[in-house]
């Protein structure tokens, strides 16, 4: 009998691979991160860390984000509690001028270099493209120089050339879980356009921020299969969400994501995307509560946003400033990103 | 913000009366604004902004989270 080769250790291969030569796990390599026992978690977390730190440095990039246009949306993305498609109990509404301005100078004051203009929309038209060019005037003219991304949805080739043009220089656009999941996810467009939207994006010099959502069903496959699907974009960051069953979405009842599954996610996208910005975003208060959130940070994590989110509410800013300054870790200056 | 003498949960909009409302209570102190006015049970227009949020009945105006 012949005995069976012996298995290199996952974490072993990613010290020499990840750490060493700056080079991501692939899908299988990931999913073994994902399979990992609850008792390797701190190991995981340890090394993803070091990689962080080797590949994309000590600082922390803080954002606000803020719902421009809330509710109402055409499209049936199961997760989400902004769809018109679903008995959910947001309400559509829309952000003035003035309340866009607030909520930059909120932002900024935090300390934050990024924030985020939101919409609910399968793609901008004109009014809300009116909006958004006016809302980025108006932060300009409070003498706030917060650097500014947005979201709208997929977006034309005439659109990209306008929002690069008013000074948008981050565009987020999530593929929210794997290709094979997507179908199961969303039914009014595909894995395929949101795609051509990061693709127009990139080619137009913004930067592209793409991430999804853990635990809407997926398969720990999937999950590994949607970190190397984004790994290959090459995106300058990567929002890590965690499903947040709201009422009414198809979704509402799907369990929390537990804290180990989670703390894997984490670590495992770091050694997927070594040189990513990785900045945990929604449904890190669920899932992880205070002490998790710490992990996460020490575990890969080198972003955040502050403050609330689109329709759900976040810890106060001031919170999770106090984390930072606990674990010693700087946050990104608007100097560097300049 | 409390929903304990409210007539109607400002979560799920049913009476607070009736049945248990302890998720409830756990959402809205975590992660959720009212989206319920407490006194009618009408959806709200609530909007969320990062230090903040305000939620505005038709009937019965508006409350936010400013203290």
């Amino acid at each position: 009998m012949t005995a069976a080769p012996e298995q290199i250790d996952v974490l072993d291969a990613a010290r020499e691979q990840v750490l060493e030569r700056g080079v991501g796990l692939d899908e299988q390599q990931v999913l073994q991160v994902l399979e990992l026992p609850d008792e390797r978690i701190a190991d995981l977390l340890a090394l993803a860390h070091e990689v962080r730190e080797r590949w994309c440095g000590p600082e922390v990039e803080v954002e606000g984000i803020v719902s421009l246009k809330t509710g109402g949306c055409p499209e049936d993305c199961h997760f989400c509690s902004q769809s018109g498609q679903f008995p959910s109990p947001v309400r559509s509404a829309w952000l003035d001028i003035p309340g866009l301005v607030r909520a930059a100078r909120q932002t900024r004051d935090t300390g934050a270099t990024e924030f985020c203009i939101v919409a609910a929309v399968r793609g901008p038209d004109k009014r809300l493209l009116s909006q958004v060019r006016d809302g980025i005037k108006a932060i300009r003219a409070d003498g706030n120089d917060i650097q500014i991304a947005c979201s709208l949805g997929m977006l034309t080739q005439e659109q990209v050339d306008e929002l690069v043009e008013m000074g948008c220089h981050r565009y987020n656009h999530n593929l929210e879980t794997a290709r094979s999941h997507f179908p199961s996810v969303v039914t009014t467009h595909s894995w395929e356009e949101r795609w051509d939207t990061l693709r127009m994006v990139r080619e137009a010099g913004m930067e592209v921020c793409c991430g999804g959502i853990i635990g809407m069903g997926e398969t720990l496959a999937q999950r590994a299969e949607f970190a190397v699907q984004l790994a290959s974009l090459q995106p300058d960051e990567v929002p890590l969400n965690f499903l947040i069953p709201n009422p009414g979405t198809p979704y509402e009842n799907y369990p929390v994501v537990e804290g180990p599954d989670a703390l894997r996610a984490v670590g495992a996208f770091r050694l997927a995307l070594p040189r990513t910005i990785l900045r945990f975003a929604g449904g890190r208060e669920l899932t992880f509560g205070d002490l998790g959130a710490k992990q996460g940070m020490l575990g890969g994590i080198n972003a955040i946003i502050v403050g609330n989110y689109l329709t759900n509410l976040g810890r106060p800013a001031q919170q999770d400033l106090d984390m930072l300054t606990d674990l010693n870790m700087p946050i990104k200056a608007l100097s560097q990103t300049l | 913000m409390s929903v304990v003498s409210a007539k109607f949960c400002q979560f799920c909009g049913k009476s607070s009366d009736e049945g248990d409302h302890a998720a409830c209570q756990r959402r809205l102190s975590m992660i959720d604004p009212p989206r319920y006015c407490a006194e009618c049970a009408r959806r709200m227009v609530v909007q969320v902004t990062p230090g903040g949020w305000t939620a505005r009945c038709s009937r019965h105006g508006e409350i936010t989270s400013a203290r």
